[in-house]
Order: structure tokens, then sequence, then C-alpha cells
């Protein structure tokens, strides 16, 4: 693996449908040989920006960069990067070999031992025509088609929106499997963070069609906290503390802020917060925002 | 990506080879038999009286027969608008609104592979396919088509091959329809995305290019032949019995069979033309012909006498016949020139398709 390369670079990317920016100004660099957790609400342009990652629609502003090259922009490169689209779309006509089949066919380094293994696995009956496969399965067969391809990185836009507790479990289950086995880079979407909590190292949050943020797990969990303390208001934080979200009782304040520095002021508990709360306090609706995030917003 | 295109395409391709096979059995099953008819009544290598012989050998053709013979225009009319509606229109926008394009897409085929091979895999099976049909059409009603030559027009409901839409329906247009019918709705699919209108846009767009080629382009794709001749006292007076009132129609001495007439009016000396009912007992026209023919209106009916004075005048009057015409040789040519122009246009909507799913928009 190519660690070195980004994944998925976009400079300024940006597209428009008429007047509506489905994706604006998007700037960031998704890191190699990790798993990218891409959250936000419906229609923050989540799609969007994978399908302009994906080479699916072309970027009114900006470029992106796949594995160092331009999104489907040959052969060799689209047989760099799986992709299951958005409700894990398969040709209803035609038998779950006929899809093995057409892997082989169309994939220089189609992996048919894998395929024909994760198949067995999953206990599906390979005559059996995709349009009568369950959400679940048709999902899992989508997934084995874009594995068995043996990509680089694997791009998967809402696989599981559609599926039952178990079935996204087994999804789920499967991919970190196959991640461990393959060493790929993987970008998951998601509305839902809970479904991304277990397994991605690096999270983006998308809403309004900007990022809102971005980073290493780790990092955004080392890096906000949890304050609990007697009222006060926002803009008497420090300005090293950035409020992402705040709520006031009529005696106390909490604030989910980001910041750089250990809390050291005696007079907040600061508590960890879990990555779910996390991006829903990014995802949310902020109740008054502090005065750089409103710079940001107010950017053209 | 062959494979595939195969795969999808192969139940359809048996519904084709299905209805190929039978209007091969329907053909080799009447086609043996018009043809020994044909023979048997001197057609062969008939010298005198040829239309005769034709118009008993059509009339020597049972019901069945007929029916075929008509049969085959529907046919042919129809098997090119199928062909884009069903292969042409759903090629591109069933992915699309399924979205399976988003599998194709990124297997490792570039897109641009991908179309061109559906394109032109399904492409040459529809105009395959159409020659075929072509192939048997034509040889089966070969022989009705020399006959309908032969009779000069005189066997009601049976034109030259020259004419639609027997032109439209023999020799290699039908392939140029094919592929100009299948790009056709590859277009509007790749367009509409959604299968259903392209298919609905796909019957109306070649519905609409069928009547207007063969009315305002064919006359056109080669220069036609023309004929400006004096009117003697020859000339035909046909009176036409209508609804109440009595007309003449003049006929000039023009006739060459198998001719594709384009345009046949009699001219005045200024070069006025002459419309084909110009006499009526009370009209106005009665300036325009001599008052010698208007016998011919009255109850009485021809009179020889009459008749020749009338017909003294007319040629004392100097008409003109102009004939615009493209004559029975021109068969060939013209098919190949309207298949070329077929072939041109679905080319162009082809290379359409391509670049507009280059563009990244359909995604």
């Amino acid at each position: 693996m190519t660690n070195a390369t980004a994944a998925i670079e976009a400079r300024g990317l940006g597209k428009r449908y008429g007047r509506r920016w489905a994706l604006a100004d998007c700037t960031l660099t998704i890191p190699a040989g990790q798993v990218t957790g891409l959250v936000g609400p419906n229609g923050a342009g989540k799609t969007t920006l994978i399908s302009l990652a994906t080479g699916m629609l072309a970027p009114t502003t900006g470029t992106v960069e796949v594995l160092g090259g331009g999104p489907a922009s040959g052969a060799a490169q689209l047989a760099r990067v799986g992709y299951v689209a958005q409700g894990t779309p398969a040709y209803a006509g035609l038998s779950v070999a006929d899809h093995l089949r057409l892997g082989a066919r169309l994939n220089p380094r189609w992996d048919a031992a894998l395929a024909r293994r994760r198949i067995e696995e999953l206990g599906l009956d390979s005559r059996q025509k995709a349009g009568e496969l369950s959400g679940g399965q048709r999902a899992q067969l989508a997934l084995t088609l874009a594995l068995a391809k043996r990509p680089e990185l694997l791009i998967l836009d809402e696989p599981i929106a559609s599926l039952d507790p178990v079935a996204r479990r087994e999804f789920l289950q499967m991919l970190m499997n196959a991640v461990a086995e393959q060493e790929l880079s993987v970008v998951i979407s998601s509305h839902q963070i809970t479904d991304l909590e277990r397994v991605a190292d690096h999270l983006i949050v998308l809403v309004g069609s900007r990022v809102r943020v971005e980073g290493g797990v780790e990092h955004l969990l080392a890096t906000h906290y949890l304050l609990t303390g007697p009222r006060r208001a926002a803009a008497s934080l420090p300005a090293s503390q950035q409020v992402i979200t705040e709520s006031h009782t009529g005696r106390q304040s909490t604030f989910l802020v980001r910041s750089s520095e250990p809390i050291i002021d005696p007079a907040w508990t600061a508590e960890e917060v879990s990555l779910e709360d996390l991006a829903l306090a990014y995802m949310g609706p902020a109740p008054t925002r502090s005065p750089d995030i409103r710079a940001l917003e107010a950017r053209p | 990506m062959i494979w595939l295109t195969w795969r999808q395409f192969r139940s359809q391709a048996a519904v084709a080879a299905i209805a190929l096979a039978v209007v091969a059995i329907v053909a080799a099953a009447t086609g043996p038999g018009i043809a020994t008819a044909y023979t048997s009544a001197g057609l062969g290598d008939c010298h005198a009286r040829c239309a005769t012989d034709a118009s008993n050998f059509v009339s020597s053709l049972n019901r069945l027969d007929l029916l075929l013979y008509l049969g085959s225009f529907l046919l042919m009319y129809l098997a090119p608008a199928l062909m884009g509606i069903f292969w042409g229109a759903p090629l591109i926008a069933r992915e699309v609104e399924t979205g399976t394009h988003r599998v194709a897409w990124n297997q490792s085929v570039t897109r641009t592979r991908w179309i061109l091979v559906k394109l032109g895999l399904v492409g040459l099976a529809a105009v395959g396919t159409a020659g075929l049909l072509s192939l048997i059409v034509t040889w089966w009603a070969g022989p009705i088509n020399h006959a309908a030559v032969l009779s000069s027009g005189q066997i009601s409901g049976f034109v030259p091959r020259l004419d639609a839409p027997v032109f439209d329906a023999r020799g290699v247009v039908p392939l140029g329809y094919a592929a100009f019918a299948f790009a056709l709705g590859v277009t509007a699919g790749v367009l509409l995305r959604r299968t259903l209108p392209a298919m609905a846009v796909t019957l109306v767009a070649f519905a609409v290019i069928q009547v207007l080629v063969p009315n305002f382009v064919r006359p056109h794709l080669l220069a036609p032949a023309h004929l400006t001749a004096p009117v003697d006292s020859s000339i035909g007076l046909n009176v036409n019995a209508g609804t109440g009132q009595k007309s003449i129609q003049l006929a000039g001495p023009f006739a060459r069979p198998g001719a594709w007439v384009l345009s046949d009016v009699i001219v005045t000396p200024s070069g006025a033309k002459l419309p084909n009912v110009t006499m009526t007992p009370s009209g106005a026209e009665l300036t325009v012909l001599p008052k010698a023919c208007a016998f011919m209106l009255g109850a009485a009916g021809p009179d020889p006498t009459g008749l020749r004075d009338c017909r003294s005048v007319l040629a004392a009057m100097h008409l003109r016949q102009s004939v615009t015409w493209q004559p029975a040789s021109r068969f060939w040519p013209l098919q190949w020139v309207e298949t070329g122009l077929y072939l041109v246009l679905a080319a162009g909507l082809g290379w359409a398709s391509v670049a507009q799913l280059r563009r990244r928009r359909a995604a």
C-alpha cells in the first residue's frame, strides 16, 4: 500500500445543480490505509462527494484525486477503486453466479477464490437471481463484487441504510474482516454515526453541503470536552476553546467545546465525549454559534 | 464486456430469432407457389401483352398470399421501430433507472468502452435482423414486384417498387432504418434516463421521420428526371364523375413502366399549370378548356365526332405535359443513398450518446 499517497484528496471541490450547491468548497485529505466514516444528515452531500470521487459526476469547481489519479480516468484507475453504490444496485435479471462471472470478465485483478468463498460463507444460492435476494443479501453481493476486484480503496455509499439490524451487523463484520485481510483503505458513508462508531479510524462530518469537521477519531475524541459548570456565556470562554454546542439551565451551563489544550479551569467538570455525541453535536443545529464558526459559514 | 452485453441481450435476441424463424417458415411455405404462378403466367420472359399477363398473375394469387403481401409492409415498418423501442431505448436508460450503471461503470472497464460495445453489438444485431427480414421479404415478394412494374400501374393496390410503401420494405433501406431507430432509442434513453418515456419518444420520432423522408427527402436524394413534351391530339381525356359534378382530367402521353412520378402536370404555353380537374359545367374553368369539350360533361357520353373536335382544339392550344420522375432504374441507387443517409444519422446519434455519457452527467 502506498500510504504516502492520500486515498482521496479534494481541493475546493464543489458541485452545483442549478442554483443549489450539493457540495461546496470541500477541501480534505482522506488518509490511505484507514477506515474513514463519512457522516451527515440526509442531503448533506455525502453521495455527491462519493459520486465525485468515483467519477460518476464531474465537479463544478475544484479538483479531486483518488489514490493520486483522476477519478475513473481509465481502466487501470478503475481497477484500483471498489465502489458499492447507494442502494447496492445489482442486475435483477442476472444470477449470483452471473455477477461473479461479470466481475471476473471485467476486472483484471479479479480474485475468483475470494468471491466464491464469500458467496459460500454467506450461504447464497449462486443460481438465484439478484432480483430475488433480500436487501441484506444484495448488499453482501455488491460488497463481494467490490472486494473480489482487489481494490486498494473501497468506497461504500450508505451500504447498510436499508438493512435490518442483524444484516447491518453482518455486513459491517464482513467489511471489517475484509479490511483486516486485504489492507484496504475504506470510505464508508452513513447518516447514522452509530453505524460507524466501531469501524471508523477517521471521521468526516458533512452538514449542509459543507465539511463541518474532519479528523482522526482518536484525535477528535482527545480534543473535545463536555464542560459543565456554573452558568456563563459562551463568549466568556477562552479563545482556544471553540464552542460546538451549548445548553443552559437556571444555574448551570453545558458546553461541548473543541480545545487543543487541556481544560484546566477548576470551575468546570470536563468529561470526555463519545464519538456519537461529538458527531451529533456537529450535525445538529447549534443554538448559538461561536464567532469563528459563524465566520466560516458566512463565506460565499 | 462482450459477455455482459450478450448476457443482458440474449433473451431479446431469442425473441428476434424466433420471430425471424416464423417469417422464414411462412415465406418458405408460400414463396415457391407464388414463383411458380409467376412463371406459369408467362412473365418469366414476356415480350408482348405483359401488362395483361401481369394482371392475370396478380388476380390468380389467393387471399392468404395477398394478406401476406400487405402484412410484409406492416412487418418491415414495424420491425425497425420495435428494435428502436425495445432494444435501443432501454439499453442505457434501464441501467440508469435501476442504478446498475454504477455497477458497470465501476468495474475495470471505461465508460466509453462500455457504451461502444453495447452500441456496437446490439446495433449490429438490429441491422442484421432487419437485413435478414428484408432478404426474406424481398425474395418472397419479388414476383409480385416485377408484375407490378410490368402492369404499368394497372393493378390497383400494387405499386412499382420505387413507390412507397414498397421501396421502404425492400432491399437495403430496412438496414438503415434499423440502425437509425436503434440509435434513436439509445439517444432518447441517454437523454431522458427513463425507459418508458424514451420508448414513447423513440416511437413518435421514428414515425415522424418515416413520414417526412419518403415525402420530402427521398424525391431529392438523386436529381429526378424531367421532361416537357408537347401534347398532341392523342391526349387522354378521362371523365371523372364525382359527387354530382363531372370533371375532365387531362392525361399526357407519358409512360415509363416502374417510374416513380413525382409530379405530372399539363401547362399552358405561358407556363401556367392546368389543374387536373379543369372543367365543370357551370364553373369558371370553362374559359380554360375549349367549349368543344363541354359535351363530355353532358349525359350523352362519348361522341366520336365531338371527341375528335375537342382533341384538335386542345392540340391547337399548344399544351405541354411537364413530368418529373425517378426512373425505374434508380431503385438501387436510391436504396443505397437513402441507406447511407440513415446510417450517417445513426452514427451521429450514436456519437452524441457516447459524448453525453462521457460528460458524466448521466449519473
